[in-house]
């Protein structure tokens, strides 16, 4: 499973322009607002929180559509399957090269695109807090709906109507992480998605991957 | 067994001793490629069963050559595939260039060095010929020949002739 993960990793660097497009995409998403909405910092400092996670959930779901579509188009999905692992093993190994070669480097742009908006440095530390459970979650979930839709026709418009959905709670409850006077909840929240998601996603992606294979 | 809503093979039945060989023969759409995807495990079978050594056949078994070659082109032809496997198929020379410069036929001979690499016992393959030239179908019979004197086996299917000596012949 951990060569599995350096394989992908390594098609990643090579392939560099899916985790290039989803970076830049947060930044200047983030960016959008900072324009759209006036250089007040207060009223920044505001929606800040909202915009960094908005922003780093549409950027996640940008690589996911070649996740497994690539895999399934040139026929490596069928020698993924034979290899000897587990359907759930494959989509977990898929999961966590999504994380760090998109979530992981989002964390690492998060506070930039924070500081841009005069997010303070107490909500700032929040922020990032929460994007850690959170840009797991989108990982796990994306690579769920990713296998769910693979195959459909138009995947590349289903996938996003079938993932966002499934990702608001964890939007909810990570913007409630840096807002609320009391985050000790939304944390909890965050950690409860997680703990659900990384089991119940990486079967649920499994058996979709079987069953798009057929 | 179906594929999607359409019944595609009924009452196919056939047994292999190490070091035998199989050919599927038949039209186009006659399910050659549907039985060896529920040979490897892939497709699941509506009814019926199949063994190896009396147990359920296990994928780790199973070494696939599908339609696609499942070159990844970002990578190298090394990183595609061990690079001890090359010489089998005669692209040792080509082993460091990215693999989106190679025809369909060297791609073809990567993903047969796929399988020779995996040292798994049991090969499906499905149209292993496609693309290639003489020299290297001839090479391909060779290295199935070698699996076979090992005491590997071969389930192909084929429209052209693929020089299995001794083979059976399935007609679907």
């Amino acid at each position: 499973m951990r060569a599995l993960i350096a394989r992908e990793l390594r098609l990643a660097l090579r392939q560099g322009t899916d985790s290039a497009a989803a970076l830049l995409f947060f930044v200047i998403v983030g960016t959008l607002f900072a324009f759209g909405i006036g250089p007040d910092p207060r009223v920044l400092a505001v929606i800040a929180p909202g915009v960094v996670w908005t922003a780093a959930l549409l950027a996640a779901l940008l690589p996911l559509e070649r996740l497994f579509g690539a895999d399934a188009e040139d026929g490596t999905l069928d020698l993924l399957l034979l290899c000897g692992l587990a359907a759930w093993e494959i989509a977990l190994a898929k999961a966590v090269a999504h994380w760090l070669s998109t979530g992981f480097l989002l964390l690492l742009l998060a506070p930039v695109l924070a500081a841009m908006l005069a997010l303070p440095g107490a909500a700032e530390l929040r922020l990032l807090a929460g994007l850690v459970p959170g840009t797991m979650i989108f990982s796990l979930l994306g690579t769920l709906t990713a296998a769910l839709t693979l195959g459909a026709r138009r995947a590349g418009v289903l996938m996003p109507l079938v993932t966002l959905p499934l990702m608001i709670p964890a939007l909810i409850f990570g913007t409630a992480a840096v807002t609320a006077p009391h985050p000790g909840a939304a944390f909890a929240f965050l950690g409860a998605i997680l703990c659900a998601a990384l089991p119940l996603a990486p079967l649920g992606a499994g058996a979709a991957l079987r069953a798009a294979a057929e | 067994m179906f594929r999607g809503e359409r019944l595609v093979l009924r009452g196919v039945s056939f047994s292999l001793d190490g070091g035998g060989a199989l050919l599927l023969t038949g039209a186009n759409g006659a399910g050659k490629s549907t039985l060896l995807r529920a040979v490897a495990g892939l497709t699941p079978l509506a009814a019926g069963a199949l063994f190896w050594d009396g147990a359920a056949l296990r994928p780790e078994l199973v070494a696939w050559l599908g339609h696609q070659d499942a070159v990844k082109t970002a990578l190298s032809v090394a990183e595609n595939v061990p690079r001890k496997a090359l010489a089998a198929v005669g692209l040792e020379a080509l082993a460091d260039l990215p693999a989106r410069f190679l025809s369909a036929g060297q791609r073809r001979r990567l993903a047969i060095a796929r399988v020779v690499a995996s040292g798994r016992p049991l090969w499906l393959l499905d149209e292993p010929a496609t693309g290639l030239d003489a020299a290297s179908v001839a090479r391909l019979a060779g290295l199935c020949a070698d699996h076979l004197a090992g005491g590997g086996m071969i389930i192909a299917s084929t429209h052209t002739a693929l020089d299995l000596p001794g083979a059976q012949v399935l007609a679907l």
